[in-house]
């Protein structure tokens, strides 16, 4: 069910994440300010907004599960903001890393959007916790849902609220560039985007079969075990067990 | 800020692309991980089916022939 | 509805009033923690953005331990299941357990404000009261409302006493920078400076969008 267009998904994404960093290193002219540094821009910024949309995406699952009731949903999303989370590891190293180059320091509270993403990455930890500590599947996925929905609803007002706090104190560090962005930096942006968006998509989907198949294969297992086989009890997991 | 000339730059760009590389492919190896278990599983259920299947036929041959 | 969400609140204040385990307490938290604060920080009285920062801190830390307590009575003597075959809409928990949390917090900070104005606090607060009391109200409502949704998803887990201060912290990071902001001037050694409206409207913002969303959301914690 979910393998669906994974082939050519894949093929895209490799395409795309070559040709950026193609772009990145050998097309895109180097920043005034920041010099080469602001090739981490190329890779932070994507990481962030896909990471953000794959929050935002577990919230739009959980609506549609506590809708539907229909468990792939909450599997979707279980998987939608695993990735996220992992992408937003990424983005706070390559954040704090830029931040390293940049102003020398490994973390800056000047720059509203990372110090935002610290806050959502804090909150999104809590899902996969919140999911282990209870049992019962079918309220398992029912509280995680409305936890996705509650955070993802938190995300936009956490950043309004940390935008405001910190743009009266001190500028704007890691921005991309003094103004507006040239063209071709744009161009480069964009398609770097477009690349870590479909690794997101492709992942996900790769993700989602590959817990479709091990949830099939223990079905088949129930069905095959003959009666004097030991009953194996079902491990505990934060992820949905059944469709 | 002053830009960093690019033999000190180049470390940090790289440091951050790296680290990109490496969660994926560390991605990657989780799920080759859980490929592996799912492997190793199906085997084992193909096993359990041909026991079963095994012991239908011998049920099915081990009955009393009429004389 | 009405009703049904004061009969709610009056059962939980009277245990509360019999009981005595969740104001008393988060006012002891609250007090020691301003002892902690003195020693950790190595002054003796604070003013400001930092008087201010003190006094948050503190406030939402024991609105933490008032949140894992306050679904434990229904999950552990039945209530939820009494509940539920009432015939009553089931956003009145909601409101019923919200309000009974702000009681908590009104009740807390009208002992803790004063010890924090005694212990640590350098100017003196009668001045900006007024002020002081509209962000107190406006945070405590938003902090009420998250709570009790905080409150109602830790009460599904096994890990209840985890599970709610790492949910809840980041939630009320928001109020957190709006109270403590809004209270920074009022707090001033020289003398008060006004109240910054902006942080005023973030904190009304921030009750809005939960208010809704906790009550777009709460029945589905409730069907068992």
């Amino acid at each position: 069910m979910f393998a669906r267009g994974l082939r050519p998904l894949s093929a895209v994404t490799v395409a795309l994440l070559v040709g950026a960093f193609a772009l990145v290193f050998f097309y895109a002219p180097n920043d005034a300010d920041q010099g080469f540094i602001q090739k981490i821009f190329y890779l932070h910024v994507p990481l962030a907004i896909v990471a953000l949309c794959g929050f935002l995406a577990g919230g739009w699952f959980g609506v549609r599960y506590l809708r539907t009731r229909d468990r792939a949903h909450d599997l979707r999303a279980y998987v939608a903001i695993h990735l996220s989370l992992i992408l937003a590891v990424a983005a706070l190293v390559t954040g704090s890393i830029w931040a390293k180059a940049a102003w020398g320091h490994w973390w800056v509270w000047d720059e509203p959007t990372l110090v935002s993403f610290l806050i959502v990455f804090l909150l999104y930890a809590c899902y996969q916790p919140l999911r282990f500590s209870i049992e019962d599947p079918e309220r398992q996925a029912r509280t995680a849902s409305v936890f996705a929905i509650v955070a993802g609803a938190f995300v936009p007002l956490n950043f309004t609220a940390v935008r405001l706090a910190e743009s009266f104190s001190h500028p704007r560090v890691l921005s991309a560039t003094g103004g507006s962005m040239p063209g071709d930096m744009r161009i480069t942006f964009l398609v770097a985007l477009a690349a870590m968006a479909c690794l997101f998509m492709t992942l996900w989907k790769y993700e989602l079969t590959s817990k479709q198949a091990s949830m099939q294969l223990r079905a088949l297992k129930r069905r095959l075990a003959a009666d004097d086989d030991p009953w194996v009890p079902a491990r505990r997991s934060a992820a949905p067990q059944q469709l | 800020m002053p830009a960093l000339p690019l033999d000190d730059a180049g470390p940090y760009v790289a440091a951050a692309y790296l680290v990109f590389l490496a969660l994926v492919l560390i991605y990657v190896a989780i799920m080759a991980g859980k490929l592996a278990r799912l492997q190793r599983e199906l085997g084992e259920l193909t096993e359990l089916a041909e026991r079963r299947d095994r012991a239908r036929h011998e049920a099915a041959d081990g009955e009393p022939v009429s004389p | 509805m009405r009703r049904a969400v004061s009969a709610l609140v009056r059962k939980d204040l009277r245990v509360e009033l019999r009981t005595g385990e969740a104001v008393p307490a988060m006012l002891l938290f609250s007090i020691s923690t301003f002892v902690l604060f003195h020693f950790a920080l190595d002054r003796r009285s604070v003013d400001g953005q930092l008087a201010a920062g003190v006094l948050w801190v503190t406030l939402l830390f024991a609105a933490v331990l008032a949140m894992g307590r306050l679904f434990v009575a229904e999950r552990e003597q039945g209530g939820f299941d009494g509940f539920l075959m009432a015939p009553v809409d089931r956003t009145a928990l909601l409101v019923a357990k919200a309000a009974v949390l702000l009681c908590f917090l009104v009740a807390v900070e009208l002992a803790a404000v004063p010890a924090f104005a005694i212990l640590l606090l350098g100017p003196s607060p009668w001045a900006v009261l007024p002020q002081l009391c509209a962000v107190l109200a406006l945070a405590d409502v938003g902090v009420a409302v998250v709570g009790t949704l905080v409150g109602a998803l830790g009460i599904q887990t096994r890990t209840r006493e985890l599970i709610v201060p790492i949910l809840a912290l980041p939630l009320m990071i928001p109020v957190a920078i709006a109270a403590a902001r809004a209270t920074a001037p009022l707090l001033v050694e020289a003398g008060a400076g006004g109240l910054p409206g902006r942080w005023l409207a973030v904190l009304a913002l921030y009750d809005l969008v939960f208010g809704l969303l906790a009550y777009a959301v709460f029945d589905y914690l409730l069907d068992d």
